[in-house]
């Protein structure tokens, strides 16, 4: 396997080729915010936090879904990028109605996780208050729309590694929403099979177990990427 | 080939067909025309009354250009009851009635005079339903020669001569764009044209696609030849019915006459042509997204690279151009890359069309060499602010670009030179602004614009451009704070930085533009106007 | 073709159903698009035309014939602003905001047609007989401002002569201030 080697902050690494901006912020030992990326799941670079700024480039570029390739010399944590990061968690917030004190996924929650990391304690943003809905019509599971954040895991993982493509998204814009089926009641929609994969890969309380009450939200975000390991590699590490 | 395409009568009447005049009631028109000709007894042999594409001025629809011995005449706004004396005025003049007189356009006026037909040199001259008359006005004739006289790689050394630059509004160097796509390792390869023209204010492509398709059809064949693509897609907005149906004629007859398809002209060249219609979605004019269209997605945008011309539809390398783009092709071959880099600034070769409208006397399609200043074309051809005052603004490029103020329409128009006013050439669409318009009414309704047509898959573009109009609101309203400047500044260079697509990165121009030259229309509109800062 | 086809129908076969021909045509659209899943945004055109909109259950045949997801066909149906997922009122306007027809008053247009009609700009139920949409160009830009009234473009309306204006709507056949819709 072919190696490439770049710069993270100033920092050398070398991974293979092939690899993207992300793995080589990892190889650097630098943390970067993520909300739509999840291992095991095709990148989509719509959240917009991972974004880093590439020199010789006037654009920033996506870690998730940006090859890297030799001799780059990235930096993650400019001024202006925490800048803009803040922002877009700013917006995030504001765009939903996100009330941690009863959420689900209260101290489990990669939205939460996100605004500590780049320090956002309140938006600047006005509140939009969207009229949203909860759907608990699956005997297992709830979508609660308000949490919602639009990452698209649930849709991905559902289409990539269940094959059900149960969910997608509806409308546009600021309209957007997840459907299930023709805009269904998810408890009607036959092609899901209960698989629950769309629970584990929720960033936030967006979707979730009936039985989970506030706070109690587990999250296994990491078994797309043991599951596709599995499948197209037969290396099971999920024991 | 008909005969009668290639025997010219001694007198015609050209009566514009296109969607402007139409609406203004030209097909009316025309049936008079016609009944008053017969009633007058001339045989279409002696006086032809033939319906073409656009005639530009189309403010003043409908047109009609007469053909005659002395030269040409055009008449706007003609009322059907003028059909005889119309008639009558193409063998005798003097005798004109008052209000044939006064419909008479003046071809000398600056509207006319300083216009140079390039891409448009068909459109009001061709019958764009009729294939045969395409081939007797020269179109096909280019493609013909490419087939058999020119290597691919020729003819895309002529296009790279030329200096030609995409027309959609990025720029991109066409030619290096054709050699990536045709570099690409070997397998299947496709050309898009992205006829989704979807700026408002711009009707360029629509009136190309209206006036004369069989252009386009060329100038895409030509293209699939010089990149190996034998499959081809014209993406169309279903908001103009009219082209959709002209171009899917054109593509009928074009099969049929054996300049499409398989063995193209005795050669084994093959090429088949689809039209898809858009649903109604800005978005879909950027070109992943047009991809996911045509694919029958929804129209989400993706990062790039990889680039179309590397991995487009179904994966293989696409190349996508405009329709204008497109249309400047088989000029471009016939008359040499070198000609029409002839025309224009060092950077920005050729001729631009544009679609005048808004505040301006004459409101129409206007093609001018690269390099004519704004002030030329808003002022000497479109005749500035029908009353008489002052201009204010030039809006450029859509709702990517920005407002030009009056104290700046000396710049020339190029590419590079619209960037650096923070507005930008963009399609094509130039909307003049009076002295009654509020710019940050302006800002407002482009940032609705997107807020309408975000496609949702990126936070900065999705919430953002919510949060700009809302911002945009309290200065409408005049109720905004010197906080909600502050505001509005950083969350334009946010979401201008950080937005996936081009329809979010330039979602902010026609608020940041403004801001930069009309600055004091926002802070008159903040309740402590003394505190805001000054950049 | 006539000389082949049966006269009429067999006594003891009743006529098929409005909903039975619909489904017959939809099937018939997908079977000229050859059932491909990238033909889904023209089929869905065919649909509509057919229809009047795109009805659930005629999401869900074009999602089983296509063999697609039902979920990316409600996606791709609701994605653009052409279609349109309920009955369509039987009169419909929509008004240019383009930024020529902006420039020229188009929002005043719009503001004057809500009057009229009461109904909310892009309120697809409107007053139930009537609804008004905003477009965001009609590329009229030269007759600006401009309206579509049921597929008829009205072009360069008087915004600055209320008179006209509303001898303009009158003859379009819009029902006045104050009417109660039909």
């Amino acid at each position: 396997m072919s190696v490439i080697t770049l710069s993270v902050n100033g920092k050398d690494v070398a991974i293979p080729e092939g690899g993207s901006l992300l793995e080589a912020t990892r190889a650097a030992g630098v943390e970067i915010p993520l909300l739509c990326h999840l291992d095991g799941l095709e990148p989509v670079g719509a959240c917009r936090l991972c974004l880093v700024e590439v020199e010789g480039s006037n654009r920033l570029m996506p870690a998730c879904t940006t090859a890297a390739s030799e001799g780059m010399a990235i930096h993650t944590h400019t001024h202006q990028l925490l800048d803009y990061r803040r922002m877009a968690v700013e917006l995030f917030f504001a765009e939903g109605n996100h009330i941690c004190a009863f959420c689900v996924a209260n101290g489990n929650c990669e939205l939460q996780n996100v605004a500590v990391q780049v320090g956002m304690d309140h938006s600047r943003f006005p509140y939009q208050y969207p009229q949203r809905v909860v759907d608990a019509s699956h005997p297992l599971f709830a979508i609660d729309h308000n949490r919602c954040i639009l990452c698209t895991r649930c849709v991905r993982v559902c289409d990539e590694i269940e094959g059900a493509h149960v969910w997608d998204v509806g409308s546009r814009g600021s309209h957007c929403h997840i459907v299930a089926g023709l805009d269904q009641p998810w408890g009607e929609v036959d092609a899901c099979t209960n698989c629950g994969k769309c629970v584990d890969v929720c960033p936030t309380g967006a979707i979730f177990h009936k039985e989970d009450t506030t706070a109690e939200k587990l999250r296994h975000s990491d078994r797309p990427a043991l599951l596709k390991a599995a499948r197209d590699e037969h290396v099971w590490r999920n024991q | 080939m008909s005969s009668s395409a290639q025997t010219k009568p001694a007198r015609q009447l050209r009566c514009c067909g296109a969607s402007g005049c139409r609406s203004a009631g030209s097909e009316e028109l025309q049936a008079a025309l016609e009944a008053a000709r017969d009633a007058a007894g001339h045989t279409a042999q002696e006086l032809a009354i033939k319906p073409v594409g656009c005639l530009r001025l189309c403010g003043r629809g409908p047109l009609v250009a007469c053909d005659g011995p002395g030269g040409t005449t055009l008449y706007g706004a003609v009322p059907p009851t003028e059909a005889g004396a119309l008639i009558e005025a193409t063998r005798n003049y003097d005798h004109a009635s008052d209000t044939l007189q006064a419909s008479r356009l003046d071809p000398q006026l600056p509207f006319f005079a300083l216009q140079s037909s390039v891409v448009l040199e068909g459109c009001g001259q061709v019958d764009p339903e009729s294939i045969d008359d395409a081939i007797a006005f020269g179109t096909y004739s280019q493609l013909r020669r490419c087939l058999h006289e020119l290597t691919p790689e020729e003819v895309r050394e002529q296009v790279k001569r030329s200096g030609l630059r995409g027309r959609g509004g990025g720029g991109y160097p066409t030619g290096l764009k054709w050699d990536t796509v045709a570099l690409q390792p070997p397998g299947p390869r496709y050309v898009v044209c992205n006829a989704d023209e979807g700026d408002p204010g711009a009707f360029m492509d629509r009136s190309v696609l209206e006036s004369d398709p069989h252009r386009l059809l060329e100038g895409l064949a030509i293209a699939a030849y010089a990149v190996g693509a034998d499959r081809g897609y014209v993406y169309v907005r279903a908001e103009y019915p009219l082209a959709v149906e002209r171009l899917r004629k054109a593509l009928q007859q074009a099969r049929r006459a054996g300049l499409l398809g398989s063995g193209i002209d005795g050669t084994s060249f093959a090429l088949t042509i689809e039209v898809r219609v858009g649903a109604g979605a800005y978005v879909c004019g950027e070109e992943t997204a047009l991809l996911q269209s045509i694919q029958g997605q929804r129209g989400m945008p993706r990062p790039r690279p990889p680039y179309p011309a590397q991995s487009g539809l179904w994966g293989a390398p696409t190349l996508i151009n405009n329709v204008e783009t497109f249309a400047a092709v088989p000029v471009i071959l016939r008359e040499g890359g070198d000609w029409y880099a002839s025309m224009g600034t060092a950077g920005s070769k050729g001729t631009k069309v544009f679609a005048l409208s808004g505040a301006v006397t004459n409101t129409g399609l206007v093609e001018v060499p690269m390099g004519t200043t704004l002030r030329s074309v808003v002022e000497v051809i479109g005749g500035g602010v029908p009353d008489g005052t002052p201009i204010k603004a030039v809006q450029t490029g859509g709702p990517s670009g920005g407002c030009i103020p009056a104290e700046l329409l000396d710049t020339p128009v190029d590419y590079e030179s619209l960037l650096e006013l923070g507005s930008m050439m963009g399609s094509g669409g130039m909307v003049v602004m009076g002295e009654t318009t509020s710019m940050p009414e302006v800002a407002r309704h482009f940032m609705r614009f997107s807020v309408n047509e975000s496609c949702g898959k990126c936070v900065p573009c999705r919430a953002g451009t919510v949060q700009l109009a809302q911002l945009l609101e309290r200065f409408v309203e005049r109720r905004a704070s010197p906080a909600d400047m502050a505001k509005l500044d950083a969350l334009c260079r946010m979401v201008k930085a950080t937005s996936l697509c081009g329809l979010g990165q330039s979602a902010p121009n026609p608020v940041l533009s403004t801001l930069r030259y009309f600055r004091h229309e926002y802070e008159a509109a903040c309740r402590q106007p003394a505190l805001c800062d000054r950049p | 073709m006539t000389a082949t086809s049966p006269a009429r129908p067999a006594a003891s076969k009743p006529s098929p159903s409005a909903e039975e021909i619909a489904n017959r045509k939809i099937a018939q659209v997908i079977r000229r698009h050859g059932a491909q899943p990238d033909a889904l945004i023209e089929v869905l055109h065919q649909v509509q035309e057919i229809h009047g909109y795109l009805p659930k259950q005629a999401l869900d045949q074009v999602a089983r014939q296509l063999r697609m997801p039902l979920s990316r066909v409600y996606g791709v149906a609701s994605f653009y602003h052409l279609f349109t997922l309920e009955p369509p009122t039987p009169h419909r306007c929509a008004v240019c905001l383009g930024t020529a027809c902006f420039v020229k008053g188009g929002a005043d247009v719009a503001a004057r047609l809500e009057q009229r009609l009461g109904v909310k700009l892009d309120d697809a139920a409107g007053n139930g007989t009537w609804a008004v949409q905003h477009v965001s160009c009609l590329g009229a830009c030269g007759q600006a401002p401009v309206l579509v009234v049921d597929g008829v473009l009205l072009t360069k309306l008087p915004i600055d002569q209320p008179e006209a204006l509303d001898a303009v709507f009158e003859s379009a056949g819009m029902p006045s201030a104050g009417a109660v819709p039909a």
